[in-house]
């Protein structure tokens, strides 16, 4: 899922400066499950912003809603009457849905309440870790399911930098050494002999380094 | 009682196997605590959400009591830590908001503790009387002095 982390009132405060009914519009989706902008941290940001708003005699309104999902424009229709009726949008939804909504809404200003960070998984209660770098080319076959490209601070493909200690990445001694979890993982599975084949360098053409990336499924456009 | 205790509202969110009973011992006990607090029995202080303090600000509260049982005696094992942390995070709202985090504040007492219950009591609302009203009600609180002047 999508991983976001909450911008702090004052940052969010000075991007809203000078609009006077606020929405704070949330998202159902992946920012809910890493309780950045699901409904309760709607709730909790409306609230904050309604006391730094009387607190600071800033002079806003805050209003709120949580849609279902924010890049997707059947739900974004069920927001389009709470958006109309505000001067700006507050969306806690990932930059996704942040675009989206301002993609669909062309004269409403629209403003991210969040910073998204990475895609990843719940690691444990109140942890969230990075898994995929998302750069268009999978290469988990190779690793035993385990990403060197998001996973190895120095992006290895051909085996650990030898700098780790224990099991540890030197980079970050908090962090596990992602070539120590693959040697394991692919002895575990009994496939070390992958690890003798040499990874060519990466094509980073399918990365975001080329712009935008767009996939197209002809079976199924109108 | 001083005078200008009055001008300020705590809400204490009082746990019902500990803090709600010490209170009610404080009854029985004669024991006096100011009358500027405002209780509000939950069953756990686990059950209080992030959002129950900052619209308790909201709603004209100039401080926010949260009196659970001790830790490690919680009735639903962990709902006081749980409570803790809830109430740690709500704090850095405040600040960031403008309000001063020490408005809201958790305690921890047993039923059998009616006595430092009422102390806790009065050092919070002692505490909030010192910051004076919230921002959030002076307005409003101007008005009504205004009125009955």
């Amino acid at each position: 899922m999508i991983v976001a982390e909450r911008k702090t009132i004052p940052e969010i405060v000075d991007i809203i400066k000078g609009h006077k009914n606020i929405l704070v519009l949330g998202c159902g989706t992946c920012v809910t499950v890493c309780l950045a902008g699901g409904e309760r941290e709607v709730s909790i940001m409306a609230s904050a912003l309604r006391i730094a708003s009387r607190a600071q005699n800033l002079g806003f309104k805050v209003s709120e809603l949580t849609i279902e999902r924010q890049c997707d424009n059947i739900f974004i229709e069920q927001a389009a009457e709470a958006i109309e009726k505000a001067d700006a949008v507050l969306s806690l939804g990932c930059g996704a849905g942040v675009q989206a909504i301002a993609e669909r809404f062309a004269k409403k200003p629209v403003y991210a309440g969040l910073n998204t960070k990475f895609l990843g998984i719940l690691e444990e209660r109140g942890t969230w870790t990075e898994k995929c770098a998302q750069c268009g080319d999978c290469v988990l076959a190779d690793y035993g399911g385990i990403c060197p490209v998001t996973r190895c601070a120095k992006h290895l493909l051909n085996g650990p930098c030898g700098g780790s200690r224990e099991d540890r990445c030197e980079v970050n001694p908090n962090r596990a050494c992602a070539w120590q979890l693959i040697y394991k993982r692919l002895k575990d599975i009994g496939q070390l002999d992958r690890l003798e084949k040499i990874s060519m360098p990466k094509q980073w053409g399918t990365s975001l380094s080329g712009g935008p990336r767009v996939i197209i499924r002809e079976d199924h456009r109108i | 009682m001083n005078s200008n205790n009055k001008e300020i509202t705590v809400v204490a969110f009082c746990c019902l196997y500990c803090a709600y009973a010490a209170a009610d011992l404080a009854g029985s006990m004669r024991l006096q605590y100011p009358a500027n607090v405002r209780i509000v029995r939950t069953p756990c202080t686990g059950r209080l959400e992030v959002e129950f303090f900052l619209k308790a600000f909201e709603n004209g509260a100039d401080g926010v009591l949260v009196a659970g049982c001790e830790e490690g005696s919680c009735h639903f094992k962990e709902g006081n830590l749980v409570a803790k942390r809830r109430v740690n995070y709500a704090r850095k709202y405040l600040q960031e908001s403008g309000l001063e985090p020490e408005r809201l504040r958790m305690v921890n007492v047993s039923s059998a503790m009616a006595r430092q219950l009422t102390d806790h009591i009065k050092d919070m609302v002692e505490t909030v009387r010192k910051l004076g009203p919230s921002p959030l009600n002076k307005a409003k609180r101007q008005q009504q002095q205004e009125i009955k002047s």
